[in-house]
C-alpha cells in the first residue's frame, strides 16, 4: 500500500476517534454542570478541558475569559480550533476523500454523510438547542464510521492501519479525559470530608464513568460502591474494558503485529512494553507514585509511538 | 436553421401529445412519461441530488469558496430525461469512432517518426512541428503498441446536413486526458436507481464494464519488461476539478491512485513508495498534463509529477497513456485534416463527417470569417472548456466588434465553424419540460483492440437557446441509452 495512503486512513480514524472523545468529554462536563455545584468547581472543569487538549492559549486569544457557552462554542463548531469536534470530523472526511478509493464504497459515504450533516445541523442550530442530543450523535457517527469499517473493510493492511489509528487516539485522549477529571478533585481523591461532597463525589465519578460508557460495567466488574481508585483501576488497566488504556494498548500491539516490517521491531518492541506496563501494572503502585505522573509520562509515550509508526510506515522512504 | 429534436420528429412540440410525433426508439419512454403525476420528476430530482451529494460526485470550481473559506464542491445537474439513440445509428457511429481514433493514432506515430503524411503533402508540416504541443521529446521513441491515445473522448453532435437531413458530426477530438466518463457510469447507476422499471421496459445496452475494459487496454499497453504490470493512476490531487473521477477509476480497477509525490525513479525504472518499500510501477494512467510530468524535462515548477520520468518511458521500461505529445492530433488546427488522414493511413472514406471549418490562417478563410462573424462559431486553437469562444448568433454587437480585433490581431489562433443547430432533447428545468441542445461523448479505448461501450456522456445546455454544453459553463448531463436491437 502507498504510504500516503496509509498515513490518510491512520488520521482518517485518529480524527473520527478524537471527535467521539471530544464529545464525550464535553458531554460530561455538560452533564456535571447541571448538578448543584459551585461556580469556581464548575469553572475547574471547563478550564480543565481547554487545557487537556492543549489549547489554552489559542482559547484565550480568541474568547478571553473562559465560560461554560464559549468552551463549548470552542470545542463544537469553531473551525479555526482544529481540536474542535467539526474540524475532527472535517479531517477525517478530507483524509477519507483523499484516499476514497481504497475505502468500500459504504465507509466512504459514512464519512461524508457525517460530514455533510454535521455542517448543515451546526448552520441550523441544532447544537445550541440540545447540546446532549448532539453529543449523542456524534458518537452515534462515530459508532457507525468503526460498524462500518470492520463490517465492510478487507481484512488487509489498510483496515490495520485504520484500527491502529483509532486505538492510538483512543489510548491518548482516555489518558488525558482521566488526567484532567481526577485534577480537579485531587485534593479529596481519597474520600471527601462531608457527607454532602461524598453524595458530591458519587455524581462525580459516576459521571466520568459515563463518559467512557463505564457505568454499568463498573457495576458488573467491581459490584461494589464507586471507589475512585477502581474508577481508575477500570479505565486504565481491565482489559476487557474497551476504552481502558490496556485494552487499546492491546489493540495497538495486535494491529502493529499484523502490519511488521524489517524496520518496525523497534516500534513494536516499544508498544509491547507499554502495554505489558500496564497488564502487569497495579492501581495502588500507580496511584501512590501519582496519577498525574503516570499519565503525563503515559502520554509522551504514546506520542512517541505515534512518531514511530510515522516513521516506519507513512513518511515516504528516501529515495 | 433547420430545428429538431431526438425525441420530436417536428418543433416547436407539444408534450404528451399522444405519440404521433414521436420518433420510434422513443415511444416506449414517451409513453410513460406522460403516465407519470406532475410531481414526481422534481421529486426524484431531489432525490438524485442527496444521492450525488453524499456518494460525493462532485466537482471543484477553482477559486470558489464558500462562507466558511473552505473551497466548494458543486455538483455537475444531472438531467433526468435520457438521451436514447436507436441501434442502427450507434452501429454506424461505433464503426466512425473506431475507424477515426484508429486513423489518429497512426498520425501522431507518423508525426514522432517519418513524417510520411507531410512528405506526402496531406498536412503542412508547420502545422505540427510548429506547434506548440508538438513534444520534440518523443522523436523517435517507440512507445508499447504504438498506441498513443488509449483514452480518446470524441465529441459528437447531431444536425443538420448540407442534404437537410439529420448527421452524426465530429465536433473535437479530445486525446489528451478527455474527462467525464465517470458521469457517464454514475449517471447509468441513478437512472437504474430511480426508474428501474424503465430498464425493464428498454433494452438498454450496459456500459458498466467500461473499467474492465479500461483496465485491459492499460494492462495490454504494458512495456515488455513485465508479465504482470502494475498499472496506476496517477492525480493532481484531491483538489483538483476530476479528482472524484481519478478516485473511482482507480477504484473500480482496483488499481492504486498516486500523486507525483508517491513516484519516484531510480536506475531506468519508476517507483511508488509503499509501506513495504518501493513497488515498481509499469503503466501510469495519468490525469495531469504533459506539462506537469516531469520537471527535469518539462515545467521545472511542477510538483505533480516525477523528476526522471521521461527517461524511464523513453528507456520503455514504463508506458503513459495518454502518450506524452498527443497534443498535436487534437488541436483544433490540425481537426480540419483528419478526414484526410483517414484516407491516408486506411485508405478507407471517413464514417463520420467533420463540421466544416475555416481555418483563419488562411487569408480567404479570415475575410469570410470576419464577413460573417455574427454566424459563425468561432474557436481558439488550444483552447478547451468552452472558454475563449464566440458564438456569433449569441453575441452582442460590442462583443462581435471587440472580437474582430482579436481575430486581426492573431489570426492563427482560430477556426470557424458554421452555427450548427445541435439536435435538442427534452429536459426537465425549471419551467417543466423544454428542449435543450445537447452533444455526446463516446470514450474509444485502444490497446491490443480499439473498443468502446455503447454509450457516452451526454452533455446537455441548461440555458435556453444556449449551445455551450461544458459543466465550467452551466452544461449539465444526462444519461446516454443506447437500445440494443
Amino acid at each position: 500500500m502507498l504510504s500516503r495512503t496509509a498515513d490518510h486512513l491512520f488520521w482518517m480514524s485518529r480524527y473520527t476517534e478524537r471527535a467521539e472523545n471530544t464529545a464525550r468529554l464535553l458531554d460530561v462536563n455538560y452533564q456535571t454542570s447541571l448538578l448543584p455545584q459551585s461556580d469556581a468547581v464548575a469553572l475547574v472543569g471547563w478550564q480543565g478541558l481547554i487545557s487537556i487538549s492543549e489549547l489554552m492559549p489559542a482559547y484565550t486569544e480568541k474568547y478571553g475569559e473562559v465560560n461554560a457557552r464559549d468552551v463549548m462554542d470552542f470545542m463544537v463548531k469553531d473551525e479555526t480550533n482544529p481540536s474542535s469536534i467539526v474540524s475532527c470530523l472535517t479531517a477525517a472526511r478530507e483524509n477519507a476523500r483523499a484516499v476514497r478509493g481504497t475505502l468500500t464504497t459504504e465507509l466512504w459515504e459514512t464519512q461524508n454523510q457525517t460530514w455533510l450533516e454535521v455542517r448543515r445541523d451546526l448552520k441550523a442550530g441544532v447544537f445550541e438547542r440540545d447540546p446532549a442530543a448532539f453529543f449523542e450523535w456524534v458518537k452515534f457517527h462515530s459508532h457507525l464510521s468503526r460498524g462500518v469499517t470492520v463490517g465492510t473493510m478487507l481484512m488487509d493492511e489498510a483496515l490495520y492501519f485504520m484500527r491502529l489509528g483509532t486505538f492510538l487516539e483512543r489510548a491518548d485522549n482516555t489518558a488525558r479525559m482521566m488526567d484532567v477529571k481526577f485534577h480537579a478533585v485531587q485534593s479529596d481523591f481519597y474520600g471527601a470530608a462531608s457527607e454532602r461532597d461524598q453524595e458530591y463525589d458519587f455524581y462525580h465519578w459516576s459521571a466520568i464513568l459515563r463518559s467512557v460508557s463505564g457505568f454499568e460495567i463498573y457495576r458488573k466488574v467491581y459490584r461494589d460502591v464507586i471507589k475512585p481508585e477502581l474508577v481508575a483501576d477500570l479505565m486504565m488497566l481491565r482489559p476487557d474494558m474497551p476504552r481502558s488504556l490496556l485494552a487499546s494498548l492491546n489493540e495497538v500491539v495486535n494491529n502493529l503485529g499484523m502490519l511488521a516490517t524489517e524496520r518496525s521491531g523497534d516500534t513494536l518492541r516499544r508498544a509491547g512494553k507499554l502495554c505489558a506496563e500496564l497488564k502487569y501494572g497495579h492501581i495502588d503502585e500507580i496511584l501512590a507514585t501519582g496519577l498525574h505522573a503516570y499519565l503525563t509520562q503515559f502520554l509522551d509515550r504514546v506520542n512517541d509511538l505515534g512518531s514511530h509508526i510515522s516513521r516506519d510506515f507513512l513518511v515516504p522512504l528516501p529515495n | 436553421m433547420t430545428k429538431f429534436d431526438e425525441m420530436y420528429t417536428s418543433l416547436p412540440y407539444e408534450f404528451f401529445s399522444g405519440g404521433e410525433k414521436i420518433r420510434e426508439h422513443y415511444k416506449i419512454y414517451d409513453e410513460w412519461l406522460a403516465r407519470q403525476p406532475g410531481d414526481m420528476m422534481a421529486t426524484r430530482r431531489e432525490e438524485a441530488e442527496l444521492i450525488f451529494r453524499r456518494v460525493g460526485i462532485t466537482f471543484a470550481v477553482y477559486g470558489d469558496k464558500d462562507d466558511t473559506g473552505a473551497g466548494t464542491e458543486r455538483l455537475i445537474p444531472f438531467d433526468l430525461i435520457p438521451r436514447i439513440i436507436a441501434a442502427r445509428e450507434w452501429d454506424e457511429l461505433e464503426k466512425g469512432l473506431v475507424q477515426r481514433v484508429t486513423a489518429l493514432n497512426r498520425f501522431i506515430h507518423d508525426c514522432y517518426h517519418d513524417q510520411e503524411i507531410f512528405k506526402a503533402g496531406v498536412v503542412p508540416i508547420e502545422q505540427v512541428v510548429g506547434n506548440a504541443q508538438f513534444r520534440e521529446e518523443m522523436v523517435g521513441v517507440n512507445v508499447a503498441g504504438g498506441v498513443y491515445s488509449h483514452i480518446s473522448g470524441v465529441d459528437i453532435v447531431r444536425a443538420v446536413n448540407a442534404k437537410g437531413e439529420p448527421e452524426y458530426f465530429v465536433l473535437e477530438d479530445n486525446l489528451r486526458v478527455p474527462s467525464g466518463v465517470s458521469y457517464m457510469l454514475e449517471n447509468r447507476k441513478m437512472s437504474m436507481r430511480l426508474f428501474p422499471g424503465l430498464f425493464s421496459a428498454h433494452k438498454v445496452a450496459p456500459v458498466a464494464h467500461y473499467p474492465d475494459l479500461l483496465l485491459e487496454t492499460l494492462r495490454d499497453s504494458s512495456p515488455a519488461t513485465t508479465a504482470e504490470p502494475t498499472v496506476v493512476v496517477l492525480t493532481p490531487g484531491m483538489h483538483n476539478s476530476a479528482y472524484f473521477e481519478h478516485a473511482f477509476l482507480a477504484q473500480q480497477m482496483g488499481v492504486e491512485l498516486v500523486e507525483g509525490q508517491d513516484l519516484f525513479t531510480r536506475d531506468q525504472f519508476l517507483y511508488m513508495r509503499t509501506t513495504r518499500g518501493p513497488k515498481r510501477v509499469d503503466v501510469i494512467y495519468r490525469r495531469v498534463d504533459d506539462d506537469f510530468l516531469d520537471p527535469k524535462v518539462f515545467r521545472p515548477d511542477s510538483t505533480l509529477g516525477c523528476a526522471g520520468l521521461m527517461d524511464v518511458y523513453r528507456a520503455g521500461h514504463v508506458t503513459i497513456c495518454n502518450a506524452v505529445g498527443t497534443g498535436v492530433a487534437d488541436d483544433k488546427s490540425i481537426y480540419p485534416y483528419v478526414p484526410r488522414m483517414i484516407e491516408f493511413y486506411l485508405g478507407e472514406k471517413p464514417l463520420l463527417s467533420n463540421v466544416p471549418t475555416l481555418m483563419c490562417r488562411n487569408a480567404d478563410d479570415l475575410l469570410y470569417t470576419l464577413d460573417n462573424l455574427k454566424d459563425l462559431v468561432v474557436k481558439e486553437v488550444h483552447g478547451a472548456g468552452g472558454y475563449g469562444m464566440l458564438v456569433g448568433p449569441a453575441a452582442t454587437k460590442a462583443e462581435l466588434e471587440k472580437f474582430a480585433l482579436v481575430l486581426r490581431a492573431h489570426p492563427e489562433n482560430y477556426i470557424a465553424q458554421p452555427t450548427l443547430s445541435l439536435s435538442s432533447c427534452p429536459t426537465f428545468v425549471e419551467s417543466g419540460i423544454a428542449p435543450r441542445h445537447i452533444d455526446l461523448r463516446p470514450y474509444v479505448l485502444s490497446g491490443k483492440t480499439v473498443q468502446l461501450v455503447p454509450g457516452g456522456l451526454t452533455r446537455v445546455a441548461l440555458k435556453e437557446g444556449s449551445l455551450v454544453v461544458n459543466s465550467s459553463q452551466g452544461g449539465g448531463t444526462k444519461d446516454t441509452w443506447v437500445l440494443e436491437q
